[in-house]
């Protein structure tokens, strides 16, 4: 095997949540105030996933108070908790950057059957 | 100088550290190295310690080459490079003595050289950072990326150094105090944080850093 295919597994989660884009997800983040460890939460919809092995991203998009905010987060980072899938959304591509063209009741995304 | 090592860069990704912060690393294939021949003042007029990196068969080497390689009692390979030992050091190695990535621990900072990428006849933006034309108005066009005017009327010839276009890359590269962040003896692998010269498999070569970690300046700005 590839040298760095073989260094990255061993920086990999043992196991990631399948979630896909167009699904709504609570990103569960440990972050260190000065001495103190919080878990934070951001709630939106996976925009996209890019890149692969440890290097791995995902795009989450949110509205917060009227301002689209738009997240990137490692995959595989220690920082990130847990992600929770809360509803499946039924899209037709890959990255849903038209999301950022739209609001309201356009934004919407599907439901997928579970 | 001290020893050093000769490698081969495999490419980048990164790892995390102990709270989660991605780090950009470097991964070389550092050695085995075998030393072909230790220079000494009485026979050579300096110092220095010649290592050998990467078997390769011995008919692909020419014969002086392969000569030269029995004559130290190693395998034939493909780069020989010297390392320069000051008048104070001892050699400490004989010809056939193999050195490996545990020459380095997980820390130190080194200095890698390496061969940049070729990247042929390119303009000056790209060569030298020039901004180029922001706009073309004013009854000019197709003046883009041009460089502007290279001189005055004064001198009355171009004044050295200025930049112009021309052959970019392909020349040797010093990174200056990388840091060790892995070391796997067992692997022959070497970890850097950072970026190092050169294309994927590019031979680089490995030394301690010759300048130290910069002082830390103390009037903040």
């Amino acid at each position: 095997m590839n040298v760095i295919d073989y260094l990255e597994k061993e920086q990999m989660k043992a196991s990631v949540e399948d979630f896909r884009p167009g699904d709504l997800v609570r990103v569960h983040l440990r972050i260190l105030e000065g001495e103190k460890e919080r878990v934070q939460v951001f709630e939106g919809n996976v925009v996209g996933r890019s890149g692969g092995g440890v290097r791995e991203t995902f795009t989450v998009r949110k509205v917060s108070y009227g301002i689209g905010v738009e997240r990137i987060f490692l995959l595989h980072s220690p920082r990130v908790e847990r992600i929770e899938v809360r509803r499946k959304g039924k899209v037709r591509r890959a990255k849903l950057y038209y999301l950022r063209q739209r609001s309201g009741k356009k934004a919407r995304i599907k439901e997928r059957d579970r | 100088m001290a020893l050093g090592l000769i490698g081969k860069k495999l490419g980048m990704t990164h790892i995390f550290d102990s709270e989660g912060n991605p780090i950009p690393i470097t991964l070389i294939a550092a050695g085995p190295c075998k030393v072909a021949q230790v220079k000494s003042v009485k026979r050579d007029g300096y110092r220095a310690v010649q290592l050998a990196f990467e078997v390769m068969r011995e008919k692909r080497l020419s014969k002086p080459e392969g000569g030269h390689l029995r004559k130290a009692g190693i395998e034939p390979m493909r780069v020989l490079r010297e390392f320069r030992l000051d008048a104070s050091q001892q050699p400490e190695v004989a010809p056939g003595d193999t050195l490996d990535a545990s020459l380095f621990k997980v820390g130190d900072l080194v200095d890698i050289i390496g061969t940049s990428k070729g990247r042929g006849f390119t303009g000056v933006i790209k060569r030298h950072g020039f901004s180029g034309t922001a706009s073309n108005t004013h009854g000019s066009h197709e003046y883009f990326r041009h460089g502007g005017s290279i001189g005055g009327r004064f001198p009355q010839h171009v004044i050295k150094g200025v930049g112009m276009p021309g052959r970019y890359g392909g020349s040797r590269v010093t990174m200056q105090n990388l840091q060790v962040v892995d070391v796997r003896p067992a692997q022959n692998l070497l970890a850097v944080r950072g970026a190092v010269p050169g294309s994927r498999n590019g031979y680089v070569f490995i030394r301690p850093a010759k300048k130290g970690p910069a002082p830390t300046s103390t009037s903040g700005s």
